[in-house]
Parts: C-alpha cells; structure tokens; sequence
C-alpha cells in the first residue's frame, strides 16, 4: 500500500525517463494514425498509442483504469476497429490528396493555433503543486474507486449501463438487414437458369493440378486457354487468378513434339 | 315648464322621423304635418318664453336633465337642456322663423313630387338646430352641430339630379368637416383642462386657466365656426350652397345654420375674453369676410349668389362684433336675429321672383317686376332698405351699434376695424341697390325660357315649357304671407330691440356687457354710416338705375371678374390645397417607391446576396463543418484566456 | 520531472487527433481520430486525478471509456451500414445535406 502511495505521489527519475522515450513514441503514433494511407496500419498505430497511454495511467497511479484501457480500448475497441477495416477491404488505401479546397490549410492553421493555445493555457494555469493519491487510496485503490462509483457516481453508472445495452441494441438494428421476400427455392433457381439460358449445369471447378491448392487456377479449355467461370468471383475481382495456360500450353507443345519424335522414329524403325 | 324644453326638439324631430319613414301614403298630407310640428315647437317656444318674461333677470335658466347619455367615471356625458335667454332667442328666430318657411314651402315646393321628403329634411335641421342651442355641453351642442351638417347636405343636394347640386352638397359637407375637426379638438382640449365639456363648469372655470390654452381652445371654437359660418377661409361652401331649394338658403344658408358659429363664439364668450389673442383672429376674420363677402356680392349676376355674397358678409359683421368681446356680444346675437329677418324675407323674394320668372337666377334677365309682382317688391323692398340699414329700419340699429363697437375697441385695432365696418357698409349699400335695381327697376330684359337640354338643369318645381316668354306673376297666398310677416320683422325688429335698450337687457345676463368708449362720438358714427350709405346707393344707381342694364354681362375690371369667381377663392383651394395634396401625395408615393420599397428591397437583396455567398461555406462537407467548430472552439479558448489575462 | 508534462502530451495528443478528424476522409480513420481524442482527455483526468489526490478524475476517464465504447459500436455499425449501401467509406460522399 505504501509502495502505491509512494508510487502515486512522486516522479522520480525513472518515470521521467519513461514519460520522455514513451511520450515521443505515443506522439510518434498517433502521427502515423493520421498519416497513414492505409487504415489498418493506422488502427494497428493508435493500438500502440493506446497501449503507451495504459502505461501512463499506470505510472499515474491509475492502475485500474491502465488494466481496464488495455483491455477495453485496446483488447476490445480497436480490434472491434480491425474488424471493420478487414470488412471494408483490408489493402484499400486512402489517397491523401485533399479535395476540398482550402480544408488542409485551415485544418493546419486552426490546429496549431489551438495547440498553441491550449498549451498556453496550461502553462498559465498554476498547476505547480499537486498532492498524489496517498490518501484517496488510503482504504485500497480498487476500492475507493468501487467506493465512489456506486456511492457518488451510482446514477451515472446505472445510466451507462443502459447506455451500453441501448448501443448493442442500435448496432444490431442498424447492421441487421431484413429479408424482405421469400428466398427463392431450388427449383425457382433452376427454372430461371433454364429461362435465362446461362450455364445451365454446375459451374465447373478450377483446373486441379495435383501439386498445391489450386483453388485460384482456371481450369483450362479444350484449346488450352483458360476459363474464367471456374474461378470463384472474388478471386477474380481481387486479380488474384493464377493463369497457369502458358504453362500449360506449353507442356502440351513439348507432349506434341515428343510424341511426333516418337512416331518419326517409330516410322524411321518400320 | 322645464319638461317642456324637450318637446321644442321632440316635436320637429318625430316629424322628421315620420315623413321620411312614412312612405309615400304621406305625400299628400306630409307638408302638413311637418309645418304643424313647426308651428307646435314654435308654439312650445312661446310658452316657455312667456314664462321665462315672467321671472326675474337672475333667475331665468332653465335646465333639464333629461338622461345620463354616456355615464363613465370621470367622463359624463348627459343629455341634457339649458334653456337662458340666449338659447331662447335663438329657439324663437329658428322655430319663428322655421314655420314661416315651412308655410312658404308649401307653395314654392307644390310641383317637386319629392315635397314629403323636404318637409322631413327640413324638420330634421330643425330638431338638430334646436339640440343646438339648447345643449347644455359642449359634446351636445357637437351632436346638433352634425345634425344640421347632415340637413344642410342633404338639402343642398336636394335635386341630386342635378350635377352642380350633388357637387355643391359634398363641397359643403367637406368644407364643414374641417370646421367640424376644430370643434371636435377644442372639445377634447376642454376635457383634457377642465375634465368636464358642460357649459357651466367649463365658463365658470375658464378665468383660472392658463391664456395659453384658452387661446388654443378659442382658435379651434373659431375654425369650427368659419366652417359653419363661411367665414375666410372655409367660406368657398356658401355660394355653391345657393344649388339647393331657396327655401332652404333663406331658412339654413341666411338664417339659422350658418350663424351657428356666432353662436358658438357667444356662448364660449368666457373662453375668449380670457383669450385676447383669439379674440382679435376672430374680429380680423369678421373684417376680412365682412369685405370678402360684399365684394362677391357686388359682381354676382345670380340674385341666389349675390344675396349668399350679402349673407356671408353680414355674418362677418356678427364675427366681427363677437371678436370685440363684452362690448359687442349683444350686438352680434342682435344682428344676427334681424339679419335672420331680412336675409330670409330677401331670400324669399328672391324665391318668388323665380316662381315668377321660370326659375330664372340671372338678373340681368329679370328687369321691372315692380309693376307684376307687387307684394314681392313691397316686401323684397322693405328687406332691402333694412339690410342697408336705412334710418329707422332693423338693420339701421344693429349694424351701427356694431360698427359703434368696433371703434369702441380702442386703439389702432378699432380704427381699422370700425373703418372696416363702415366701408362694409357702403358696399353692402352698393350691391343691395344693384340687386333691386336690376330687378324691379328699368326695362324689362326677360328671355324665353331655355331650350329641353338647359331646362333638365333647372328647378324642377318649375312646371314651365321651354321656349316659352316668362309671364312674372304674383305668388300664391302661401308664399306672400311669410314675406309679408319676415317684412314686418324687417322693419320693426331692429327698433323694438334697440329702443330702450330692450335687447340689450334682455341678453346682458348671459353674455355680460361692458360699454365702449368710442373716439367719437355715437352720433357722428351714425351721421358716417348714412353719409356711406347714400354714397354707395348713389353709385349704384349711377352705374344701374340711370343707364340700362346689358343683359349680357361686360368684361368688367381685373376685380369684377374675379369676384365673378368668388374672388378665386376655388382656384385658390385648387392651387394650394388639391394641387398641394397632390403634390404631397405624389411625393409621398416616390418617398415610398424609392426610400421605403428601396430599404426593404435593399434589405432582401443584401440579405439575398449575402445567403448567396454563404451558402458556399455550407458545402455538405462534414469535415469543413468541423473546421469551424474547432476554429470556434479556439477562438473561445483565445476568449477564455484574454479575459483571465485582463 | 513535473506532471504537468502530462497535460502537455494530453493537449498535443488532442491536437493531433482534431487535426486527423479535419484532413482524412475515410471514416474509420476519422472514428480512430475521435477515439484518439477520447484518450488523450482521459489521460488529462488522470494526471488532474493525481494531481488532486482525489479519484473522481478516474472515475470520469472511467465514464468516458464506458460511453466511448458505446459510440464505437453505434458508429462502426453505421459505417458497415453506410458501407454496405454506397460502397464507399469517405466522409466526402455523404456531402447532400446541401442545396
């Protein structure tokens, strides 16, 4: 207990090491959440920030808020974050260049401008002596949080709670899509391929050449040029189809050429 | 007695609602009844004169209290009578005179089909012209005082048929709105001083009262009165006035209504004593008019026309008399009843001339009717004699008493005024003569009647064919008799009133009286005005009697013509007040298109504009909104630290 | 070492992330910048929490953390709807609340 009051109320060297190598890396951070072209490198940047933030809570004498900052912002937040990026498309970049005009300059100005103020805002207020936790964690830390949450804060915490319940609930709506006709049956499918008089059998599978995975490789023709339809479509809108016809052309030039061999030697023999 | 005083406007004004609700199964007997009720108002009248001659000096009030009209705390308006010796002279000469001329009507009006309704009008003036003098308030007296604007209207415009008759009754329903304006205003400046409009509380309290607001008070009195009056400026009314029936320009437009603004000067006298200034507007306004009017009189060649020039000076006379204040008060109620004698008697000759002479107005057709028409000339004469005030006759006694009063004022003022006066009167001398001359004397210049198209234009009492030779003639006995007893009024009223100071007496009570020094002596006033008098008779003989009259009339001089025109005082209106209105009008409408369409236009186009290049920063951009926010929010942080800086 | 410092790296960190919300326009990004922000407060509650001596900051950063992840989800489940029916993540193609 004495060790968390101690660790509470002083800064010592050591904090002030870390503050100054942390600091600059979570600076670093949220820069590169701003600059970053691609969202999830921006997501996987302010994880990191938020992760140098836990330690200052804890450094702060936070401890319960640094534990809860790792696991709710960090654990649960971002990667609520991540989830959505990989929904969105996980490679798509962002372009920089800035489309409306005059935004990038004012957003410049009136962010310096306000740093500048409310640094010296700070720097005038007289925030010199400051008191530690000493005594606030006198009864324990977790409890004299517990103690002033369901004292003090007891209605404002009950109100989060519905807060939290009525924002699960909204996500849902908002996300949840309703059906609204019937999901054609197997034979309606099957009646309108006959009408529409498209690929009436199953699409037929990629080529399998018995070396890896070829899920991503066409299926080739009988004149040895790929087919499109046997490669699933998100594959192909992604770019990702492997065309392997060269090569397989050209083992079927060589197959050609050998038998024709063959068989020249074969008439030569006779 | 007292609850008999609302019978005096009881009885003409059932009249009035009788005939003209009646419905046409009155016509033949409506005449009949109007002049019945007439006769009863007038007879009521007597009554109550009778026993008012009874009381003693101080004690002949009479009041009564008939209902409480608009009962409001701190505002009381009661209908309500007050019945002195002032209201009964005036009761007397309105129902006297009144009835004569109901009488007269009943000829005059024989042919109109329409008689019923006339009969209606005119017992509707009566009733309005009694409340007026019998009011007990200020806020009455306005009713009575719209009431006789409301018959005068309506009986001017009579033959509405007529174009000119239509135009004349709005020219003087207009004119008297303005008039009306300052009564209505003094009435709220006496509510606003004294908290009260009747007339006791009022008078009575008017010497405490600053000279300012009693000055404010009297001037608008004196608006009211020259629109009622057709005193300068609101006079323009009158002459056109002569449109309507000639009863009803002897009986309103000579003898009544329009000395209801002596009246009202008279009966507010406290107000103006206290008012030396107001006092002297109205005297100038009396002189002015009193020249005004007989110079028009002199230059009109209808004999409507001139005797309205004739009446419009003499109520400057009265105007003038009522300015002088306690010295002349008497004199202008005293004028103003033998004035209603002689300009009605006048008027009624003038009437039965045109019976006559197939409603012909001109003069210079009319010429020695002395032989045909008798009894008019007779009566029309002894009118004549006591307008110009011939020795012995009743306007001898009342003009001089008035010209007397106004060198009794004293002062250079007094000197004009009374020079004023007395020149009055040589013209008024002047242009009676050429009235009589040119009618009754000479060569006869009658012409046939005018053609079908002028003859839809004229009285159709009428009953004559065009084309035909008028063939004068006397009037029938209905007509005469009114005359003949207006003429015995002519002659003998001014006497009997002045002899013994009889009137004089009779009236100080109300009115009070001061005696006037005047610089000379009362006779030598009196030797002047006969010396003016028989100068302007002398030249109206010399210019009319002597040589025969064109019957076409000359160029005349720059001043005839226009006097002709009512000495321009028509163009004058038209030039300052209806070119001036519109003018105003015209520029208040630029003022609007320009300034005030200009500001609101101005404002939704700079507004307009302005949305315009605003709407370019709400570009839909989610993020460009966001810049502002977040300059905002510096811009409060900036804010935040200046004032904790300071 | 002050402890002031860490107002400092709050307020930089604030900064940043407002600065990242103005000039990126894919969504997800711009949700990592709000969250950055979110952070960076709640390190300044609990550097004032220190400073104090008393819990509440904590308990507020705490609060902030709980309604943090509530918006997350709300947000992330729009943008997956909003994904889902324009094919498109950046911010400046829902630009019609305009004339």
């Amino acid at each position: 207990m004495s060790a968390v009051a101690a660790a509470a109320s002083a800064t010592s060297t050591g904090e002030a090491v870390q503050f100054w190598i942390l600091g600059t890396v979570a600076v670093i951070g949220a820069l590169a959440t701003i600059l970053m072209k691609k969202a999830v490198h921006s997501a996987l940047s302010l994880a990191g920030t938020m992760i140098i933030l836990a330690v200052f809570y804890l450094a702060n004498g936070a401890y319960f808020l640094g534990v809860v900052q790792v696991i709710v912002y960090t654990g649960a937040i971002m990667m609520l974050f991540l989830f959505v990026v990989m929904l969105v498309g996980v490679t798509a970049a962002d372009s920089l260049k800035e489309t409306i005009k005059g935004q990038r300059w004012l957003a410049v100005l009136c962010g310096l401008g306000f740093g500048i103020l409310l640094i010296a805002g700070i720097g005038n207020a007289s925030l010199q002596h400051f008191n530690g936790l000493g005594r606030a964690n006198s009864a324990g830390h977790v409890e004299g949080l517990a103690q002033l949450i369901f004292t003090r804060y007891v209605f404002a915490f009950e109100v989060t709670g519905a807060l939290l319940i009525t924002a699960a609930v909204g996500a849902m709506v908002l996300t949840h899509r309703e059906r609204t006709e019937r999901a054609a049956t197997q034979r309606e499918l099957s009646e309108r391929r006959v009408r529409e008089g498209v690929q009436l059998p199953p699409l037929p599978a990629p080529g399998v050449y018995a070396r890896h995975n070829a899920v991503d490789v066409p299926g080739l023709l009988p004149d040895g040029t790929p087919s499109e339809l046997t490669v699933s479509k998100t594959l192909r809108a992604r770019g990702q189809v492997r065309d392997v016809s060269g090569e397989a052309l050209a083992d079927l030039k060589a197959l050609e050429r050998r038998s024709a061999e063959r068989l020249g030697r074969e008439e030569a023999s006779k | 007695m007292e609850n008999l005083i609302a019978l005096l406007v009881a009885a003409p004004l059932l009249g009035a609602a009788v005939l003209l609700c009646g419905g046409r199964r009155l016509d033949r007997a409506g005449h009949w009844l109007g002049t019945l009720l007439a006769a009863a108002s007038f007879g009521i009248g007597a009554a109550l004169f009778a026993d008012m001659l009874g009381r003693g000096a101080d004690d002949r009030t009479m009041r009564q209290h008939l209902y409480s009209w608009i009962p409001v705390e701190g505002f009381q308006a009661d209908i309500a009578f007050q019945l002195d010796q002032l209201s009964m002279t005036f009761v007397l000469l309105i129902s006297g005179v009144g009835t004569l001329i109901h009488v007269y009507s009943i000829g005059y009006m024989e042919h109109d089909e329409r008689r019923r309704r006339f009969f209606g009008y005119l017992n509707l003036f009566l009733a309005a012209m009694l409340l007026l003098v019998l009011a007990d308030n200020y806020l009455l007296l306005y009713v009575g005082w719209e009431g006789v604007g409301l018959a005068s209207y309506l009986l001017i415009g009579f033959w509405q048929h007529k174009p000119s008759a239509a135009t004349a009754a709005k020219k003087a329903f207009l004119v008297n709105r303005v008039g009306d304006m300052g009564l209505s205003i003094a009435i709220m400046l006496m509510f606003t001083t004294f908290g009260t409009f009747a007339f006791r509380p009022v008078l009575a309290s008017a010497g405490e009262t600053s000279e300012g607001m009693l000055t404010a008070i009297g001037l608008m009195l004196l608006l009211a009165a020259c629109g009622k009056s057709a005193q300068v400026p609101l006079q323009s009314w009158l002459g056109d006035a002569m449109e309507g029936p000639t009863p009803v320009s002897a009986l309103i437009h000579a003898a009544t209504m329009v000395t209801a603004g002596v009246y009202l000067i008279v009966r507010s006298g406290a107000i103006f004593n206290g008012a030396p200034d107001a006092q002297l507007v109205t005297a100038i306004v009396g002189a002015v008019t009193l020249l005004f009017g007989a110079v028009v009189g002199c230059a009109k060649d209808d004999i409507k026309k001139a005797l309205a020039g004739s009446t419009m000076s003499q109520i400057g006379y009265m105007v003038l008399a009522a300015g002088l204040g306690p010295i002349g008060y008497v004199f202008a109620i005293m004028h103003l009843v033998t004035h209603g004698f002689f300009k009605a008697g006048l008027f009624l000759g003038a009437g039965s001339v045109m019976h006559g002479m197939n409603d012909e107005v001109d003069m210079r057709k009319y010429g020695g009717l002395r032989r045909y028409m008798p009894v008019t000339f007779v009566t029309f004469g002894l009118g004549y004699l006591a307008i110009i005030g011939f020795p012995g006759l009743s306007g001898f006694f009342s003009k001089d008493r008035i010209i007397e009063a106004a060198f009794a004022k004293g002062g250079t003022e007094g000197w004009i005024l009374g020079s004023v006066a007395l020149l009055g009167a040589a013209i008024t001398a002047f242009y009676m003569t050429r009235v009589m001359l040119m009618t009754f004397f000479g060569e006869k210049r009658w012409q046939p009647a005018p053609d079908a198209d002028a003859a839809a234009d004229v009285e159709p009492s009428a009953g004559h064919r065009p084309g035909e030779m008028p063939h004068p003639h006397e009037s029938p006995k209905s007509m005469t008799v009114p005359m003949i007893v207006l003429a015995f009024g002519s002659v003998f009223a001014g006497g009997f009133f002045a002899i013994g100071d009889r009137f004089l007496n009779w009236l100080e009570p109300v009115t009070g009286y001061e005696h006037g020094h005047p610089p000379v002596s009362a006779l030598t006033v009196t030797l002047a005005t006969m010396a003016v008098l028989a100068v302007g008779v002398a030249i109206a003989w010399a210019m009319y009697g002597r040589r025969p009259v064109p019957v076409t009339a000359p160029r005349g001089s720059l001043l005839t013509r226009a006097a002709r025109r009512d000495l321009l005082q028509d163009d004058f209106n038209h030039v300052v007040l209806v070119r001036g209105g519109e003018h105003l009008t015209r520029s208040l409408v630029y003022v609007d298109h320009s300034l005030v369409d200009g500001v609101v236009n101005g404002t939704a186009a700079s507004v307009g504009g302005l949305s315009g290049r605003l709407r370019k920063l709400q570009n839909g951009y989610a993020r460009s909104y966001a810049v502002s926010m977040f300059g905002g929010t510096a811009i409060l942080i900036a804010a935040t630290l200046l004032m904790r800086a300071v | 070492m002050n402890p002031v410092n860490y107002l400092y790296l709050a307020a930089l960190l604030f900064t940043i992330g407002a600065a990242g919300v103005l000039i990126r326009r894919n969504t997800i990004v711009l949700f990592m910048c709000v969250e950055l922000m979110l952070n960076a407060c709640n390190l300044a509650f609990v550097a004032f929490s220190r400073m104090h001596g008393n819990l509440d900051g904590q308990i507020i950063a705490f609060f902030t953390m709980v309604v943090a992840a509530a918006e997350v989800v709300v947000g992330l489940a729009i943008i997956v709807s909003l994904f889902r029916t324009r094919h498109s993540a950046s911010v400046d193609d829902a630009s019609l609340m305009k004339l």
